[in-house]
Order: structure tokens, then sequence, then C-alpha cells
């Protein structure tokens, strides 16, 4: 204090703002923020310079002009005389619906396999370890790739499913036949499974953008409807259980209340399944779940769960052994010790590193391209781009909407670390 | 004060590089090499042999020019480029001609800011399939799985074919054609579609060629040609001009053998002037007066780089067809050279 009341009053010169320490944090921070000011200045001018030169203007009307290209696998209706926004929007729910079940499968996985790497099991533990390296040290582009060849190569071709009269005359088999019960089809080109077809159905409600498919919703509605009530079912028998000692028998009421509606409202709407059968060239009917999904899912789950794998055995070796110890000495198994004891603390540790293998499966979605899956890249940045020529456009669009993906499942990520983490005492 | 001198100066620096990225012949004059946009390897039209070498349709223009040009049809280096990468390696300025199998569409002189200088083959898009398939027209493909290249004009034709046709299929979309092929020879796809000359391309690579069949729909025009700059218009005319040379020489009987007898004894005045024995034409381009004589000696004449590369006798076996001067009933035809 006596320092700053006894410091010269004699005005201010331009020097101190190298020399003096006061200012010269201040002097090295404005001038840092100007040149950076500067260098992207200089990079937006040098952009709209050369796009200038030629004769291209830098506008996102082309994502409303007729995109006129077909897309393979589309959850939303799409055809050629949709605009480019619309097939955005198929390339787009084909990287979430690959990036969600990605996560979702390389979590079990990868949770299983770094449980069983600290086995004591020497053949079980030693197995794992051969997984993950295997998997973590060969590029993931090479695992999709090898994941499509086999699918591709070693499945029969749609004909070879074909039964003519001649060979009934013959009896002889088709060279390949339908799995489970004659309703799943494995061609070369991907796997025919049955739909959901409703007799009686609701219909679609067109909201003009999207249409809803009212069967699904009215289904998901009372599957909600079901757990939420199965909730207060298990909540009241624990109440009932802490005030009393004695837990109410619940297991068939909860089998009660989760199934009997649902299968009640499938029935009413006439529900029956839609097999796919061969008709001229490929199997018509059901859903086609083409190999570019089927291999671009299996290696980024393979590749996923090594690197969750390991983050799960670093997790659990973080926690001290004196709390397993103490389980034990409690007369806990090792598997209620691991369920109750272990994981519950580990998942602090194991969280963080989780969402950057999470936004990590997510970004290397977009290497589907090689093997001609349409997500995001393929459509917005593949095709779109192509025929408009709008690469500054795509590619920034593309990279924003990337980000925000990526953004939320940080978002909603960190969310559920802070409901884990030690709450502050 | 600063900021605006810095400004001026980039603006200045911007232009500058604008400017002497307009001037394309002067660049290549200047680099001693020109840079041609190619196929990654399309048998017939640009493919590097086994030894390195390109050689090809496509890649005997590049070589005209080069010869026109540069006075040597060697000092041409090509870089390949993919159906998706072609146009803005050209825009950007990495190569500085495109001959690579590029339809002419009015959305890419006009929006992409290109300018096709000529059709140097007459094309349409085909489908080709397995013979024991047993589909003998296009329109029996209902229901089937197509391979189809994106990034080309095909993708948006097939889905207008099965559009008007009413008729149904399932994309497979690959990035190039030995992708496409792969897919196709392993039974992922029933047809594999693309320009017909593309087709039969593909087809003589297969080890069991017979087996396969193009369909004969022809769904779509494709006139390929020459590609450069939009606002270069002198480059323009020098790439136009020397494939126009080709096919005068073709019209006239010049050869790459016999050039040198036609420019003694020749009386035909457009000879005179194409082969630079008469007028300063080439010098009107910025190019020496003998500039086409080099072309049409390094490569031959266009018939002589058709039979060469794709037409019948060798593995593409593609007949002349619309590709036939017009003398000949076919659409190759020529302006006066004067």
């Amino acid at each position: 204090m006596t320092m700053a009341t006894d410091a010269p009053k004699d005005g201010f010169r331009l020097s101190m703002l190298v020399y003096d320490t006061r200012y010269r944090s201040y002097t090295i921070q404005i001038v840092v923020l100007v040149l950076f000011a500067l260098a992207v200045a200089w990079l937006l001018n040098n952009t709209v310079q050369n796009l200038a030169a030629r004769g291209k203007e830098f506008n996102f009307g082309f994502l409303w002009q007729r995109a006129g290209y077909d897309i393979g696998q589309q959850l939303i209706p799409y055809n050629n005389d949709d605009n480019h926004f619309r097939a955005l929007l198929i390339g787009l729910l084909n990287t979430i619906v690959v990036a969600i079940f990605g996560c979702i499968f390389a979590t079990i996985l990868g949770v299983i396999i770094g449980v069983l790497r600290l086995s004591k099991n020497w053949l079980v533990s030693r197995l794992m370890t051969i997984y993950v390296e295997m998997f973590r040290n060969v590029p993931l582009l090479l695992w999709i790739l090898l994941s499509y060849v086999i699918l591709s190569e070693v499945t029969p071709q749609p004909r070879d499913f074909r039964v003519t009269d001649e060979m009934v005359a013959a009896g002889e088999e088709p060279a390949a036949s339908m799995m489970l019960f004659d309703t799943v089809a494995v061609t070369n080109r991907g796997t025919n499974i049955p739909s959901a077809l409703f007799e009686r159905g609701l219909g679609k409600l067109d909201l003009g953008f999207v249409s809803l498919n009212l069967d699904f919703w009215a289904i998901l509605a009372v599957l909600a409807a079901s757990v939420f009530i199965n909730l207060r079912i298990i909540r009241s028998a624990r109440a009932t259980q802490e005030a009393t000692g004695v837990r109410p028998v619940t297991w068939w009421k909860s089998i009660l209340v989760l199934f009997v509606p649902v299968i009640a409202l499938i029935v009413a709407m006439g529900f029956h399944l839609d097999i796919p059968t061969l008709q001229g060239f490929n199997f018509q009917g059901g859903i086609l779940v083409a190999h570019s999904f089927t291999a671009l899912l299996i290696a980024l789950t393979l590749y996923t769960a090594a690197f969750i794998a390991e983050i799960v055995r670093a997790g659990i070796q973080a926690i001290s052994r004196g709390q397993s110890e103490a389980a034990f000495a409690l007369g806990l198994r090792p598997n209620r010790t691991m369920n109750l004891i272990i994981l519950p603390q580990a998942l602090r540790v194991i969280i963080p590193p989780l969402i950057s293998q999470y936004l990590n499966l997510t970004k290397n979605t977009s290497l589907g391209i090689a093997v001609s899956y349409l997500d995001l890249r393929g459509t917005l940045g593949g095709i779109t781009l192509n025929q408009t020529g709008r690469e500054l456009e795509c590619m920034l669009l593309m990279m924003l909407i990337y980000l925000s993906i990526s953004l939320m499942i940080s978002a909603v990520m960190n969310m559920y670390n802070n409901s884990v983490q030690l709450k502050a005492r | 004060m600063k900021k605006s001198v810095f400004f001026g100066a980039l603006a200045a620096t911007t232009l500058v590089a604008g400017l002497a990225g307009a001037a394309t012949l002067d660049d290549v004059k200047a680099r001693g090499e020109l840079l041609c946009g190619s196929n990654t390897g399309l048998t017939g039209f640009g493919a590097p042999d086994a030894s390195g070498n390109w050689a090809g349709f496509d890649v005997d223009l590049c070589r005209a020019v080069a010869a026109a040009v540069l006075g040597d049809a060697n000092k041409v280096k090509f870089v390949p480029t993919t159906g998706e990468t072609r146009f803005t390696a050209l825009q950007s300025g990495e190569v500085d001609l495109l001959v690579r199998n590029s339809t002419w569409t009015s959305s890419r002189d006009s929006e992409l800011a290109l300018d096709f200088v000529a059709v140097n083959y007459y094309d349409g898009q085909g489908f080709m399939v397995k013979k024991d398939l047993g589909v003998s027209s296009a329109k029996e493909l209902d229901g089937a799985t197509v391979c189809i290249q994106t990034g080309t004009t095909t993708e948006l034709n097939l889905a207008d074919f099965f559009k008007q046709n009413n008729i149904s299929y399932q994309p497979v979309t690959v990035s190039d054609d030995s992708e496409a092929q792969r897919q196709y020879l392993a039974g992922a796809c029933d047809a594999y579609t693309t320009d017909a000359s593309g087709l039969a391309a593909s087809r003589a690579t297969m080890p069991d060629a017979e087996n396969h069949v193009i369909l004969p729909e022809i769904i779509s025009k494709e006139p390929l040609g020459p590609v450069v700059r939009h606002g270069d218009n002198n480059w323009g005319d020098v790439v136009r001009w020397t494939y126009y040379a080709l096919l005068i020489a073709e019209e006239k009987g010049v050869t790459s053998a016999n050039v040198e007898e036609v420019l003694a004894s020749t009386t035909d005045e457009e000879v005179k002037r194409l082969l630079g024995a008469s007028g300063d034409m080439g010098a009107k381009f910025g190019l020496d007066n003998d500039a086409f004589k080099r072309s049409i000696a390094a490569v031959g004449n266009y018939g002589e780089i058709f039979s060469r590369n794709i037409g019948e006798g060798t593995t593409i076996n593609l007949a002349r067809g619309l590709n036939a001067l017009w003398t000949q009933g076919g659409l190759q035809y020529a302006p006066p050279f004067r």
C-alpha cells in the first residue's frame, strides 16, 4: 500500500508501457491481440478477395435448390426432388444414428473388457490385453475397410437365395437360406430384417417439415408411461421396506405394468411383421441395413471399446485397495464388490476421459465415406459440395455442425459427470 | 494510418496475384512445364503405364498442348484428380488445364466459373451388368443395386432415369472408378453406371471381360472435353485451337508420319496456315508459327489419337460413332483455320 501511494505522480510516460512492470503485461497483451486481429482480418480479406476474383459469392442459397441425387439409407423420407438441406438432414441423421449406437455398444464392450483385463484368470486377462493392443494400434480406417470387405465377401449374393421350379423338381436346396425362422436375410449388400407393420395404424401426422409416424410415438408414449409407473412401484416398495423391514413382492406387478399395455396397444393396432422376400434383384420389404452401416458400426465399436477399456481399467485401479479389502471384510462377494463399491467410485475417474472418447467416435463416423456410408460428410461434404461447387460454405457448415454435436455431447456428459462427482461437504 | 497502408499493400498483392493467375500461357512458358489435371487411372483415356509414363486419349491432348506451347510433348506434369477434386484443382491453379472425361454442363460453365473449350469425346451414360443376370435393357433394372461414382453428372442422370421410368433402385455411392469396379465385381451391386466409354475402359481391364455386357440404353448426353479457368480467354483459345488443329489435320489427311512431306508439297492454303508455312496464325495466339505442326508431329491427328488409345482393335474397342468427323457422319467439326 505504501509503495502504491508513494509512487511518483509526475505523470505517465510512453516508455513506462515497456519498462514499468505495472503496464508491461497490458502492453504485451494488447499488442498480441492486435496482431491476432490483423491475422484474422488478413485471412478473411484474402478469402473474400479470392472468392471475388473467381466470381463466387459467399451464400447458402444453394441449400434450397433441388438435390437431384438419391441416398441409400434414409431415416426420414427423402427423394431426389428434395432440396440440399433435406439431404443434409438425412446425412446428419445417419451420422447421429451410427454415433449413438457406436457410443452405447463401445461403452458396454469397453467396460466388460476393462474389467476382464483385471481378471485374476491369466488367460482371460491376457486375451483382453491382446484385444486392446490390437485394436488401438491399428488405424480405424483399416478396421472399417476390413469389416466391410469381410461382410461383403463372405456373405451370399441375393440370387443365391432364389429357388426356381427346376430346383424344386430336382430336390435341390438354394445356395443360401434366410435365418431366424426365415425372417432375416444376410446378403453381400446388407442385412434385411423384418419391419413392423400395423393394419389399423394411427397413420402419420404431417407437420410439413417432417411427418411423424404416430404408431411409433404412441408406442413410445405408452412405454414411457409404463416405465414411470414401474419406478413408482419400486419406490413405494422401497418405502415399505424401510418402514417395515419387509420388501413386498413386486416383480409380477412390474412385468404386468411394463409389458401388458404395450402388447395390448400393438395387438389393437393389428401388428404383423413385414418379412423381406426376394423379388427381382434384391430382397424387398422389411428394412435393409446396408453393410456400410454395419461395418462402420462394428469397426467404431471395437476400436473405441479398446480405448474405453483402458480408461475403465485406469479408473478401477485408481480406487485404493482398502476399499475392496473393506468390502471383502464385510463379506461381499467379488462381483458385488465390483458393482456396489468399486465401479461407482471409479466412474468419477472414468467419465472425463470417456467424454473425449465419445467425441472421437462421433467425429470418426466421417470415415464412413470410405465404405460409401452417406453421412453428413457424404451428403453435405460429398455430393452436395460436388454438385454445387460450394466448397467453402459446405466445409464451414459441416464444421459448425460437427462442433455443435460435439459441444452437445460434452454438455450432456458434463451434467452426468457433475451428478456422480463427490458432493463437497 | 499504418493499417490502411497494410490493407493497401494487401489489396495490391492480391491484385498482382490475380493478374499473374490470369495469364496462364505466360505462366506455363515461364515454368517450362504444363500442369495437366488427369484421371487417377482410366485405361485408354488417362492412366500411367507399367513404367509410369502417362498414356491415353485425354493424355495425348495435354501432350499436344505442351508441344504447341513449349515445343516438347513430354514437358507435361500429370496431376491425378478424382471426380471430387478435379474442379477445385483447376480453380485453385493447381493445374493449368483439365482433360479428364469431364462433362460440359451449364452449371459447371457458369456457377463453377470454368470454361469448356471443346468436346473431344461425345459420350453418354450407360449401364454394365453381368451377362448371367439375364438383363437386356436398363428398364428391367427395377429394384437393382447400382454402383455409381460420386461427384459426377452420372448420379443426377441416374436418379432422373429411374424416376422417369418409374422404377426404383438402391444407390451405392463410391468415390472412384477402381472402387466401383471392385464393388461391381464382388457382386455388391447389380449394375455399374458411368459414361459408356468409361464402362468400355473398365471392362477392358476385367479378367472376364466377355461375361459383362453394356446395356443398349444411353441415358444422357455426356460431351466430355478439356476445361480451363473462366476469364483467361487467350489460354482457352490456345487449348481450343490446339484441339481443332488435330481435327483439321485428320480432315486434311495430315498425320504425325507425313507432316513434313505435306508441309513441303501441299498446295492447300488452310494446311499451310495450320502448319505455319504461311500467315502468322500461331503468333496470334502468342505461340510460334509452327506450334500446331509440332502438336501434330508429336501425337498425330485426332483420328490417330483415337485409334491408338481407344479405337477398334485396342482393348477398349470403341467405334468412332458420334466422334467421327463431320465429313463421315459424326459430330467432330472444326471451324475454319484462317
